[in-house]
């Protein structure tokens, strides 16, 4: 249970007693953000002393009379806004004119309660309040975290990207001081080498660039009938070369002509993706297996590979951006390691959902289910 | 190289296999014979076959501390061997880590460590001047 601080500060002695009463064991269920809150309160009799408690012990919510014997409660406002404090006032008066409301609301005064109040209004304002200020906590700490997150994701994309320079600029070194001898087979090693980690490089700008687009929303969904048989068919046509120079079989199994509305372009990424990882991570001479099927509300992709599979633990992690899974069978596989992740983002445009079951060195099924 | 001596054996280790290849290229080119191993793992069975006559081994592998590990065992087998220890810890977290510094760094074992990225001639200088001596 959360617990809030209160502050009322008022003149009169029979006031801030009757609102310590009414607000001591008084909790605030707040069923939208599954919350309970309690409340501390502490009372001051002027604004002077109002202040001083305030810079000893911000309160959350300040019960504020307008009419005080020293510093008024406008004054006492003007303080809060100049100090810049974070405190939700509710004005009490027993002068409640359209005037004094808006030269206290400009003042930064939340909500005002006239007085004579009943128990129960009070604690009507009090549960509004409450349930500001929560709502209000809780979208800072989402927006922290949110910012965490893409830092984090900047970071790894910053140490991405530069992996590959680093090695393709050792490589022009090299040719530079021409430091490989005088044999033209070791440069064009060096050629090769350099064309697959810039070929590297442009897919993982491509995949983020896919990514951006997914998560942005902005890009433009075309959807129609799409047949998936056909779209599994020219995915299969642009990984062939990768299988065949390795030995990999790819057969497609649908027993009936499969459609459905979606964007062409998406099924595309989703498809090219699960098929050529089935590729990149099988052994040679292996086999990937496609099967789509479909009923009346959805569609469903199977991708069976007999690669080099992982443990449970790595399966778990897999589907977040940046996850590669590392180890001697993996080393030498390049991958941008946001395919799965775009997927996983995919699926859920089709209001749909993609998983794993694996097993080392048996291999790996990766089932896309998309709703009709 | 002098020609009468025959040729020097180095075993490189890194996990980073375009690194590899760079400095194998290179050294082959210098008239060494290198013996690559892309883990600890490989390493260590490399070692089992061979005898290097010179070491040079990245810092940071699968485990962070792969190349304190393989140096040690090195040195464990011949600690005549001498070892160059190549790291990105510098660069990439701005710590100075310099062997040759002060007594500090005892329990490394490595004669020589050499931030990334390598310049080829630096290394070969410290290559032959630790196979003279």
């Amino acid at each position: 249970m959360e617990t809030l601080r209160i502050l009322i500060t008022d003149d009169e002695p029979g006031m801030r007693m009757a609102v310590t009463r009414a607000l001591r064991d008084f909790v605030v269920r707040l069923p939208e953000v599954e919350g309970e809150v309690g409340f501390t309160v502490d009372d001051a009799s002027t604004g002077e002393e109002a202040l001083k408690k305030i810079d000893a012990a911000t309160p959350h919510i300040l019960l504020l009379d307008y009419k005080l014997p020293g510093i008024s409660g406008l004054d006492v406002l003007e303080q809060i806004k100049t100090r810049n404090m974070e405190i939700l006032t509710i004005m009490i008066t027993a002068y409640a004119s359209l005037e004094t409301a808006v030269t206290a609301t400009k003042r930064g005064a939340y909500d005002f309660l006239p007085k004579p109040f009943t128990p129960d209004e009070l604690k009507h304002i009090i549960r509004k309040a409450s349930g500001r200020i929560i709502l209000s906590k809780q979208a800072k700490r989402l927006a922290e975290e949110k910012r965490k997150v893409r830092f984090q994701f900047i970071s790894v994309l910053a140490h991405e990207l530069k992996a590959p320079l680093a090695a393709i600029e050792g490589y022009l070194q090299i040719m530079k001081s021409h430091t490989a001898g005088d044999d033209i087979a070791s440069y064009e090693q060096i050629i090769d080498r350099s064309a697959i980690r810039l070929d590297g490089m442009r897919k993982l700008i491509i995949d983020l660039l896919d990514m951006t687009r997914i998560e942005s929303g902005e890009k433009q969904r075309e959807l129609s009938e799409v047949d998936v048989n056909a779209v599994a068919e020219s995915a299969r046509e642009t990984v062939l070369p990768s299988a065949e120079s390795r030995n990999i079989t790819i057969d497609i199994h649908s027993d009936a002509s499969v459609t459905m509305d979606a964007d062409r372009g998406e099924l595309e990424i989703i498809l090219n993706n699960l098929i050529s990882n089935a590729v990149k991570y099988n052994r040679d001479n292996g086999k990937v297996d496609v099967t789509i099927s479909h009923d009346e509300e959805k569609i469903t992709i199977v991708v069976t590979d007999t690669g080099i599979g992982m443990t449970d633990e790595e399966a778990g992690k897999l589907f977040n951006d940046f996850v590669r899974i590392k180890n001697q069978k993996t080393r030498n596989i390049l991958g941008s390691g946001l395919g799965l992740s775009i997927v996983k983002k995919l699926a859920q445009l089709y209001y749909g959902e993609v998983s794993v079951s694996s097993k080392p060195d048996v291999g790996s099924t990766f089932t896309v289910i998309l709703k009709k | 190289m002098e020609k009468s001596d025959a040729v020097k054996k180095i075993l490189i280790v890194d996990d980073d296999i375009d690194l590899l290849l760079q400095l194998k290229m290179q050294l082959e080119a210098a008239g060494f014979e290198v013996i690559s191993a892309e883990s600890l793992e490989q390493a260590e069975k490399r070692l089992k076959e061979v005898r290097p006559d010179c070491a040079i081994v990245d810092l940071m592998m699968e485990h962070m501390d792969a190349g304190f590990t393989l140096s040690y065992h090195i040195k464990k087998i011949d600690s005549s061997i001498p070892v160059i220890m190549v790291t990105a810890v510098t660069r990439e977290t701005g710590i100075e880590f310099d062997r040759t510094e002060d007594g500090s760094h005892s329990w490394l074992k490595a004669d020589v460590v050499l931030a990334k990225p390598i310049r080829f001639e630096q290394l070969q200088h410290e290559i032959k001047r630790l196979l003279k001596g």
